[in-house]
């Protein structure tokens, strides 16, 4: 039976207090019927007796102290899952968009999950093939992994998602594959272009969009990834589907978490963001995984767009700390045409070695990315002290470095939105890249893979 | 305690809840909070009214449900079927609760620390009759095939054994029954209990006084931790602090090693619970999971027990070292440690210092290190036990003056720096050679005595030092002038510290070989660069070109010297032979022409 309070004693930011409330729990929901009869949803954010702190999803505006009701729905927030979610747009909060009717549950799940036991997950070890040489051929993506995307304003993201789910694939094995985007506070633009992307390949009847776009409530984009990834769940460990999650923008979100703290009057953590941040992004990027005895996994793409391209601000920082590496792309290359833009040296997956290797791709993949990691970095050297000096005043060496460095960004780096490389693909080019060096400079490479696979790619001698 | 105390909620703000009625509590009470018995540590008294930070999702929890306080403080299980176990950070069993509620954590549930009803083949070592005092070794069990697990007189019991004898027992079976002065008969059991906020007792405190070998060449030749040392290792993401801490973990000369993933991912903890079976210890041949406790508190699962999760891992460290056994214990991340005593805090409505840490952050920081060290232990027969502390700190943006970073290098004796360029370089382990440091340096000596080599390999660490130095500071006016300015003697100083880097400092945690080096070969590989350094040094008196010394063919194999197997170590003295008679070739064509 629902119990319905008129006892709103203020109003703030996106925060409500509301007294005389019986047996409130934390966590809760609540519905706030305004004085004209809309309904906006709510969630309890702290109880002390009978006073309950409410932050509305969808905003304050036009809400009013005395006749808004308040009626506590006694559960936490709470998603309808079933196989029909697929193919449709639903809003941040999982509400249809696209006009078609309400999803028949198969089930309820609290949005909020539970954390995996550790013990149950399963060691992400399967190479997925994404066809872009920076991804596959040096920070290679793995079922099960979280691997954020570094972006920033201007940057081509958007092509670069769409591109990862479009060509990512397991190779070798017929499986179903699911894309969950979950689009937080970003334009009509940046989601049509996704959206379309997909319905021009017809991936969309295997996708599920929450959308939250920019001029939509922001404290709504607080529960938009939890929505989306509940879906993402139920499909992976209930449907035993391979699904790929894609948060953009996760800045936005975490916007949206500072907006809730300073009305809650919290001492901020840097730049104004809660303490709890890092906890708070935990709780959502560690729901990708595989666990044991389940078919299905949660790969999970978040894009964030860090302001200035300032990697150390606390939104990509924490990020990095809890995800398995990132994608980071670069303004410069970007700049010089490159694309994908990726930045390679900084850029790192860090479950590339579990994924990789005889079985999985080929057995001198591990050796030839420590090479060509090296003498990339050497040659991005060479190419700043160029810069700074003139080509002429570098050694023979640093030359050779160089040069190698232009012709692995225009070729290896470079490779459009639309071209798919096959994982041998990506490892040959490597080969022919590194064939400028003698055999004694790859250090990283050990001598039987060089006698095997070198002479293949030696022009002259 | 005979009465419980049974209090009301009256506020829940996140993991904190406060509940009046609570009088009589004492602070660091452990509770049971809400009619779905989550539990709770008592962080504040104000009056009748007690702060609670919960372990567990407080989602669904209101006032006027009910707290419970079970009268102890927490407390760790300490008895055989800690080894191979995992834990979260209050010490739940994973595994058990895996089979219990499936994939996902639920709350609420409580399953001891360790097994009940297990059987472990107890075997006296002394005889009945004998005045025990806390502490005596009074038997044994084989726990894995490499450790033995010693049982202990528990804390605050003594008195003369009774009716000890061999079997098979449970742990909360009496092996034996102990008889006070006053005739009072109590129950000798192979488990006790341990509050894990207070360390341990010990009888006397000793300095350091050997080196705790890692394997991991940088850390060994350059930068040693010892046995009962404290190390940390700072630096941002993406620069390999947890493969260094796993690495440590797999191959670092201890006993037992406790590995706490506090805070940190997942997927980290998967790695080490599905290779830590199947690596196998070099010393013993046995699988690492034999003697290991891993304690894992996700990111995503409760703050205020990852709060808890490094005291209890340093309390079951702590437990084996009574045994006279050297233990080490991995903490990674303590930055994550330290955001859960923020939050905490921030809850509590404390008085924030810097960057909203509260004001006690530096002191449970110190000490918790601590906690580590060489000590003397309690009780017959007299022995020795170490716990080394190696905690890993996550400072935001890699950035060096953070709090917690501040904090802890104020404690700790070896500071292994982690550096983005180097990481970026792809040279692993990224320690930077030049601002890492170590007091533990002049223990170093005792790897090498028994084969009169001591003296030599300090020698040999100060050159190489030396020239890693001489390259930084070479490197500039390298950049901006051309190698061709600086003397031949430079260049080849340069070009022996490349080797250095590339060849010895360069470790490949994923190569068979590679990832692990025993310190007969970290010395042979040193001397092996250095000589070639020396034979280059010659040439260039007698006229050698730079550029023909440091092309010889034999550098191939210098570079190649680490993935010699262990078993072949004296092959790479026998390099050392093959860079003489190429660099005489050198002199020879000079002659000639």
């Amino acid at each position: 039976m629902l119990r319905e309070y008129q006892t709103v004693k203020s109003i703030y930011g996106p925060l409500m207090l509301v007294e005389s409330v019986e047996n409130a729990k934390y966590g809760e929901m609540v519905d706030i019927e305004m004085e004209n009869g809309t309904i906006r949803h709510g969630q309890i954010l702290q109880v002390e007796n009978d006073k309950v702190l409410v932050q509305v999803f969808e905003g304050t505006s036009g809400i009013d102290i005395d006749s808004s009701k308040i009626r506590p729905l006694g559960k936490p927030q709470q998603l309808a899952v079933s196989q029909q979610l697929l193919g449709r747009v639903f809003s941040g909060l999982g509400t249809p968009k696209d006009g078609g009717p309400a999803v028949i549950a198969d089930k309820y799940v609290n949005i909020n999950g539970n954390p995996i036991n550790p013990y149950s997950r399963d060691y992400p070890n399967e190479f997925i093939q994404t066809g872009i040489s920076t991804i596959d051929g040096l920070n290679p993506l793995v079922r099960g992994q979280k691997l954020p995307i570094f972006s920033g304003s201007g940057l081509p993201h958007d092509e670069i998602t769409a591109q990862l789910a479009r060509q990512a694939t397991v190779r070798g094995k017929g499986e179903q594959f699911a894309v969950v985007f979950a689009a937080m506070g970003i334009t009509f633009e940046a989601a049509q272009f996704f959206i379309n992307d997909l319905t021009d390949t017809g991936a969309i009847e295997r996708a599920v969009l929450f959308i939250n776009l920019a001029d939509d409530p922001a404290i709504e984009r607080i529960a938009t990834p939890r929505v989306a990834l509940s879906a993402a769940e139920y499909l992976a460990f209930d449907c035993d589907m391979h699904v790929l999650v894609i948060l953009n923008d996760m800045t936005n979100y975490c916007e949206a978490l500072r907006q809730i703290s300073a009305a809650r009057k919290e001492v901020p953590g840097r730049r104004g963001y809660p303490g709890y941040l890092y906890t708070d992004l935990a709780t959502i990027y560690e729901r990708a995984g595989r666990i044991k005895g389940k078919k299905g996994s949660i790969t999970m793409a978040p894009v964030l767009t860090m302001p200035e391209d300032d990697k150390t601000h606390p939104v990509p920082d924490l990020t990095g700390y809890i995800t398995e590496g990132q994608i980071i792309l670069s303004r410069p290359l970007h700049r010089k045409g490159i694309s994908p833009p990726v930045d390679v040296l900084p850029s790192l997956s860090r479950l590339k070695d579990k994924g990789i290797g005889v079985n999985k791709t080929r057995e001198d993949h591990a050796d030839l990315y420590n090479q060509l990691y090296a003498a990339y970095a050497r040659g991005k050297e060479a190419q700043e002290l160029a810069t700074i000096l003139g080509e002429a005043a570098l050694s023979d060496e640093d030359r050779k470095y160089m040069s190698f460095a232009n012709e692995f960004e225009k070729r290896y780096v470079s490779q459009g939105y639309y071209e798919n490389r096959t994982i041998e693909q990506t490892l040959d080019l490597g080969w022919e890249l590194l064939s400028m060096f003698e055999n004694t400079e790859l250090k990283r490479i050990r001598s039987s893979f060089l006698e095997k696979y070198m002479p293949k790619f030696r022009r002259n001698s | 305690m005979s009465e419980q105390i049974k209090g009301t909620i009256i506020k829940v703000a996140g993991p904190v809840v406060t509940a009046a009625n609570m009088l009589g509590s004492r602070m660091y009470d452990v509770v049971r909070v809400g009619e779905q018995n989550l539990i709770g540590e008592i962080v504040e008294l104000h009056g009748s009214t007690a702060n609670i930070q919960v372990y567990e999702d407080t989602v669904g929890i209101g006032p006027g449900e009910p707290v419970v306080n079970t009268g102890a403080p927490l407390c760790v299980e300490l008895g055989p079927g800690l080894i191979e176990s995992i834990y979260d950070g209050i010490q739940r069993p994973l595994d058990e609760l895996y089979k219990v509620q499936g994939s996902n954590i639920l709350r609420g549930s409580s399953i001891p620390g360790l097994r009940r009803d297990r059987k472990w083949h107890f075997r006296p070592v002394v005889k009945n009759g004998t005045q025990v005092q806390p502490g005596d070794i009074i038997g044994e069990v084989q726990e894995t095939k490499i450790l033995l697990h010693k049982i202990m007189v528990p804390p605050g019991m003594s008195g003369r054994l009774e009716n000890l004898r061999e079997g098979d027992f449970t742990v909360e079976q009496a092996v034996g029954i102990l008889v006070g002065s006053d005739g009072s008969r109590h129950e000798l059991k192979m488990m006790h209990r341990w509050p894990v906020r207070h360390p341990r007792n010990i009888k006397n405190r000793l300095t350091p006084n050997a080196i705790l070998v890692t394997g991991q060449r940088v850390i060994d030749t350059f930068f040693p931790i010892a046995k009962g040392g404290t190390a940390c290792v700072p630096g941002p993401f993406g620069t390999g602090k947890t493969v260094v801490q796993h690495q440590l973990a797999k191959w670092v000369d201890a006993d037992v090693v406790v590995y706490v993933g506090c805070g940190e991912r997942g997927n980290e903890m998967t790695d080490v619970l599905t290779e830590f079976p199947e690596l196998k210890d070099p010393r013993s041949g046995e699988p690492l999971m034999k003697r290991s406790v891993l304690i894992a508190n996700t990111s995503d699962m409760p703050v205020a027990a990852r709060e808890a999760s490094v005291y209890t891992g340093i309390t079951i460290a702590e437990y084996f070292r009574d045994m006279g056994y050297t233990v080490a214990l991995m903490a990674d991340s303590t930055s994550r440690w330290a955001e859960a005593m923020r939050e905490i805090s921030t809850r509590l409505e404390e008085m924030p210092a810097e960057e909203g840490y509260p004001a006690y952050l530096a002191s449970r920081i110190a000490s918790f290190y601590e906690r580590a060290g060489r000590v003397e232990c309690p009780g017959m027969p007299q022995r020795e036990g170490a716990l080394s502390v190696i905690g890993a700190v996550s400072p935001p943006g890699g950035d060096l003056s953070d709090s917690v970073v501040q904090a802890t290098l104020h404690v700790v004796k070896v500071f292994w720096s982690l550096m983005a360029k180097l990481a970026q370089q792809r040279h692993f382990p990224a320690i930077d050679w030049l601002t890492s440091y170590s007091f533990y340096k002049q223990y170093l000596k005792e790897c090498f005595t028994a084969r009169r080599q001591a003296e030599e390999m300090d020698a040999m660490i100060a050159e190489a030092m030396a020239l890693l130095e001489q390259e930084a500071s070479l490197v500039e006016i390298v950049r901006l002038v051309g190698a061709e300015a600086i003397s031949s003697r430079d260049r080849m100083a340069m070009e022996t510290a490349k080797s250095i880097r590339e060849d010895y400092l360069h470790q490949n945690a994923y190569h068979e070989v590679d990832t692990f080096t025993p310190m007969q070969k970290q010395y042979e590989m040193l001397k092996t660069i250095l000589h070639f350094h020396k034979a280059g040094l010659a040439a260039i008196e007698a006229g050698a070109e730079t550029a023909d010394i440091f092309a010889i063919k034999v550098r191939e194999s210098i570079a190649r010297a680490k993935y010699l197997p262990n078993d072949r170590i004296d092959e790479i003295a026998a390099i050392r032979n093959v860079i003489d008679a190429e660099i005489k070739q050198l002199y020879g064509q000079k002659t000639v022409a």
